[in-house]
C-alpha cells in the first residue's frame, strides 16, 4: 500500500507538467512571415558507428531569419553540435537541403563565422594579428583591415590587450578574441558552439552581456548551441529544443528576456516568475524524454 | 616569463654530478690501479689536448679535424632542412604524397647506418658525397617523421577557423599548419642532429683521413687512449653546444611552446 503511494507522487510532477505546458507557457509562434536567411530542410544525419548506422539528426526543419538570435538547447549526445558543423559546411547531411540566402550551403566559407568551444586561436599570432586574420586572408588592403581590426577589438573590450600573446590571455578573454575574429569578417551569421561552457559563472555572464550587446548593436543573426537552458533563457530571441538520440525539433518558441534586459535594463529578469515558468518548462522538456 | 638570478638546486645537482665523475677519474687513476690504456690520467688527456692542439695529429690540427667533421654535419644537415621539412609536412596535410615516401622512410629508418653506407660508397665512392648521403639519410627520417606527425595532430577546429575565416588551402599550409607543426619540427631537428652526429664517427670510419670521428678511430688503432678520450670529450661537448644552438633557436621561433 505504501509502495502505491509512493507511487502516485512520483508521477504527480509530470501531471503538473501538462499543467505548465496548458497554463503558463504561452511562448509566441516563431515568426514565419520575411524572407528567410537559412532554410533548414529535412535534414537527417546519419553517421556509421561500431554498432551499424547511428542517426544524429532526423527530419530537422526550420528557417533562420535575419536579425534572429537563435539558441538550440539539448542534452548532451542530442547532435546540437552536429547540426552547427552542417551549418558551417564542416559535415554534410545525410539527405535535406541547407540553404543561406537560397543557395544550398556547400562547405566552409567566411560568410558564415563560427566561434568554438574552445577557441583555436593561433599562438604564434598576436591578439591583433588573430583578429586581423580573416580580412588579412581575403586579400583586403592593410590600410583598410587595420581600423577594422582596432574597431572590432574595441567591441569586444580588448583594446589594451591587442599586443598580447594568446598564453598571456584569460579563457573569457580568448573567447572574446575568437568573437571579434568571427565578427571582422561580417559574416551573414555568426555560429557558437556552446562557446561559454568551459568559463567560470562570473565570466560567462560577462562574456553572455558582450554577446548580447553585440547582437543587440550588430543586428548580427546568431545561431547558438547550449545546453544551459538559463543561457538560452537570457539570450535568444528564439528556443529550439532538440530531442535526444536521434535529435528531433521538439519545441520551438520565441523568447524576449534577452531583449527586456536590454531595452528596460532588466538586469533582475531571471529573478521574475515568468522567467522561472520558462525555465522550468525547458528543463522538463529537456529532462523527462523517453529513454530509448 | 619571472627570470631567477639564483641557480637552480638541479643545477646544483649537474655540476655537482660532473665534479664528482671528474674527481673519481682522478682518484681511479692517481692510485695506478689501472693502466694508462684502460683509464688515461685527466693530466695525460689534457697533455695530449696541448698536443694536438699546438703540433696537429697526422698532418691536421684538432680545429680542422672537428671543421671538417662540423662542415660534413652542417651541410647534410641543411640538406635535411630544406627537403625533409617540406616534404614531411606536405605529407602530413595531403595523404597521397604521403603515401608515396613514408613507405621509404619507414623501410630504411630502421636501418643500421652502416648497412647501407657500403651500398652508398658503391655508388657514391669513398670521399664526401657518400658520407654526406649517410648523414642525410640518417637526419632525414627523424625530421620527416616528426613533420608528419606534427600535422596530423593538429586540431581540426585549428583549420576548420581557418576555411571559416575565409583562408584558402596555401594560406591555411602557411599560416596555420606550418607554425602549429613547428614543436614538432625542432623535436624532430633536435633528434636528427643527434642521430647524425652518431653517425659522423662511422662515416669517418671508411677511408677517410680528417675529421674528429677518424681522429678517435685512428688513436685506438695505436692504443692512444688518452687521445681517444680526449677526442671523445670533445666530441660530447661539441654534440651538447650544437644542442644547445638549436634549443636557443627554437626558443625564439616557438616562443608560445608549453605556455598554455
Amino acid at each position: 500500500m505504501a509502495k502505491l503511494n509512493y507511487n502516485d507522487n512520483f508521477y504527480e510532477p509530470s501531471d503538473e507538467l501538462i499543467a505548465v505546458n496548458d497554463l503558463n507557457f504561452k511562448g509566441e509562434e516563431p515568426i514565419v512571415e520575411g524572407e528567410e536567411l537559412i532554410s533548414i530542410e529535412n535534414v537527417d544525419l546519419e553517421y556509421t558507428g561500431k554498432t551499424g548506422d547511428i542517426k544524429a539528426l532526423e527530419n530537422i526543419n526550420f528557417n533562420i531569419f535575419p536579425g534572429e538570435f537563435v539558441c538550440v538547447l539539448g542534452p548532451s549526445g542530442c547532435g546540437k553540435s552536429t547540426l552547427l558543423k552542417i551549418l558551417a559546411g564542416f559535415i554534410q547531411p545525410t539527405s535535406g537541403s541547407v540553404k543561406l540566402d537560397g543557395e544550398e550551403i556547400k562547405g566552409t566559407d567566411w560568410h558564415r563565422g563560427v566561434v568554438f568551444q574552445n577557441p583555436p586561436l593561433y599562438e604564434w599570432f598576436s591578439v591583433r594579428d588573430n583578429v586581423a586574420f580573416g580580412p588579412k586572408m581575403r586579400g583586403i588592403p592593410k590600410e583598410k583591415y587595420i581600423p577594422l581590426t582596432d574597431e572590432y577589438l574595441a567591441k569586444v573590450g580588448l583594446s589594451e590587450f591587442s599586443d598580447k600573446k594568446i598564453y598571456e590571455l584569460s579563457g573569457g578573454m580568448k573567447q572574446r578574441v575568437s568573437i571579434a575574429r568571427a565578427l571582422i569578417n561580417d559574416p551573414e551569421i555568426l555560429l557558437m558552439d556552446e562557446p561559454f561552457g568551459a568559463l567560470d559563472a562570473l565570466t560567462r555572464e560577462n562574456v553572455q552581456d558582450l554577446t548580447r550587446k553585440i547582437w543587440w548593436d550588430t543586428g548580427k543573426t546568431i545561431f547558438f548551441i547550449t545546453h544551459d537552458v538559463e543561457e538560452a533563457l537570457l539570450l535568444a530571441s528564439r528556443i529550439i529544443v532538440l530531442s535526444k538520440h536521434p535529435g528531433r525539433v521538439i519545441e520551438d518558441i520565441k523568447v524576449n528576456f534577452s531583449r527586456q534586459i536590454v531595452e528596460d535594463c532588466a538586469e533582475d529578469i531571471k529573478f521574475t516568475p515568468e522567467f522561472y515558468k520558462y525555465r522550468e518548462k525547458l528543463l522538463k522538456l529537456i529532462n523527462n524524454q523517453p529513454q530509448r | 616569463m619571472k627570470k631567477t638570478t639564483k641557480i637552480s638546486s638541479e643545477k646544483i645537482l649537474t655540476i655537482s654530478t660532473v665534479a664528482i665523475i671528474l674527481l673519481l677519474w682522478f682518484i681511479v687513476t692517481s692510485t695506478g690501479a689501472f693502466s694508462e690504456t684502460i683509464i688515461p690520467s685527466p693530466k695525460n688527456v689534457l697533455k695530449s689536448l696541448s698536443d694536438v692542439l699546438s703540433t696537429g695529429y697526422k698532418g691536421n690540427t684538432l680545429l680542422a679535424h672537428l671543421g671538417t667533421s662540423l662542415k660534413r654535419l652542417i651541410i647534410a644537415y641543411s640538406l635535411v632542412i630544406v627537403t625533409a621539412v617540406p616534404l614531411g609536412l606536405l605529407s602530413g596535410y595531403n595523404s597521397k604524397v604521403r603515401a608515396v615516401i613514408e613507405p621509404i622512410v619507414e623501410f630504411y629508418r630502421p636501418l643500421p647506418p652502416l648497412a647501407y653506407y657500403t651500398i652508398l660508397v658503391l655508388w657514391m665512392g669513398i670521399d664526401d658525397s657518400s658520407k654526406l648521403a649517410l648523414l642525410y639519410l640518417a637526419g632525414f627520417a627523424p625530421v620527416y617523421i616528426n613533420c608528419v606527425s606534427g600535422v596530423l595532430r593538429i586540431k581540426s577546429d585549428y583549420i576548420n577557423g581557418a576555411y571559416t575565416l575565409g583562408a584558402n588551402k596555401r594560406q591555411i599550409f602557411f599560416y596555420v599548419i606550418f607554425p602549429a607543426a613547428l614543436t614538432d619540427i625542432f623535436t624532430g631537428l633536435r633528434t636528427a642532429l643527434g642521430v647524425e652526429y652518431t653517425t659522423l664517427v662511422a662515416a669517418e670510419m671508411v677511408a677517410a683521413t680528417k675529421g674528429i670521428g677518424w681522429l678517435v678511430l685512428d688513436a685506438s688503432k695505436y692504443l692512444r687512449s688518452d687521445t681517444v678520450f680526449m677526442g671523445v670529450i670533445i666530441m660530447g661537448l661539441t654534440g651538447i653546444l650544437l644542442d644547445k644552438i638549436i634549443r636557443i633557436i627554437e626558443d625564439c621561433v616557438v616562443h608560445w611552446k608549453g605556455k598554455n
